[in-house]
């Protein structure tokens, strides 16, 4: 590399393995203050709507978690692509690390959004195009992770979940943009790159928190979850395992 | 600060089941993502430990 950094270094697990281990307490120590602080502002700063009501509060809740759920799909795929262009084995493993994380967002982006329909629109649910094209990313994801299951070659499960979850991040855009291409009950963007935000800024300041703190949940979650893959898919030495402990092993058998 | 007491809180003008379920389910969710990755941790290293210490129950090869 002419960069001067030996990125290869960094790229295999066994430096990836205690990398990951050191940083997993402090995104969740920030992931559990900023949600403190987020809920805080949501439901004790923030003001009530004036045409929703209190119901809006669910707002730092769904929106963060919906943002996640497009957020970590693209990320996702970019593992799975790299991984596919330089057949990397640790890319493949942060590409599966994410999938159940994002699943997970996408569900309670479709269940919290379900609770606000109800008492804004009375419906939990209408076929538009917002509702359907988050329902179809949660397909995705499940797509994603049974595919990999199904095979048990972990070098192709690798390579057709990547292909899959690469050919699916279309649909990233069709879910952002839906509100402006189709006429659609759910609401238009209240934050946007172009016009600022229509919300008041304690309501944002609330609703930008828990986003932040939802990443830092999921870092932490995914990083803990790429261990647990290192140590399942590659038999190689337990490299957290102090020296000692190694030898008291040796010395028990 | 726009709430007078507790149980207005919890109220949420109305809309207390739908804004207490959405929070309720989504910290569910993370506290059971965090205590599976927990179980599957353990079960990994243990599985590891087993593999360094013992030859004898390799019979499953």
């Amino acid at each position: 590399m002419s960069t001067g950094i030996n990125w290869a270094k960094y790229s295999s697990p066994q430096a990836l393995y205690p990398l990951a281990g050191r940083l997993i307490p402090w995104f969740a120590c920030v992931a559990v203050a900023l949600m403190g602080v987020g809920l805080y502002m949501g439901f004790f700063v923030a003001p009530t709507d004036f045409q929703q009501g209190e119901a809006y509060r669910i707002i730092f809740v769904h929106v963060p978690a919906a943002w996640m759920s497009m957020f970590l799909y693209v990320v996702m795929a970019v593992w799975a692509g790299i991984g596919l262009g330089l057949n990397a084995r640790p890319s493949f493993m942060m590409a599966q690390a994410i999938a159940p994380t994002g699943a997970m967002f996408t569900f309670l982006a479709l269940l919290t959004g379900a609770m606000w329909g109800k008492p804004t629109w009375g419906a939990w649910w209408v076929w538009d195009a917002r509702l359907t094209s988050e329902l179809i990313l949660l397909f995705q994801y499940a797509g994603v992770m049974l595919l990999r299951t199904s095979i048990d070659d972990v070098r192709r499960a690798d390579r057709s979940s990547a292909v899959f979850a690469l050919v699916g991040v279309v649909n990233v855009p069709i879910i952002y943009f839906s509100v402006q291409w189709w006429n659609t009950l759910h609401q238009g963007a209240s934050v946007s790159m172009s016009t600022g935000s229509k919300m008041a800024a304690t309501m944002l300041a609330a609703m930008l928190l828990m986003t932040l703190a939802f990443w830092m949940y999921s870092i932490a979650v995914i990083l803990s979850r790429v261990r647990c893959i290192m140590v399942e898919r590659e038999s190689l030495p337990v490299w957290e395992e102090k020296p000692a402990a190694i030898q008291k092993i040796a010395e028990a058998r | 600060m726009q709430w007078d007491s507790a149980s207005e809180f919890f109220a949420m003008g109305g809309y207390g089941v739908y804004v207490w379920t959405s929070y309720v389910v989504t910290a569910l969710c993370m506290v059971w993502e965090v205590m599976a990755l927990w179980r599957r941790r353990a079960a990994a290293r243990a599985e590891h430990r087993a593999m360094l210490i013992g030859d004898t129950d390799e019979t499953a090869a």
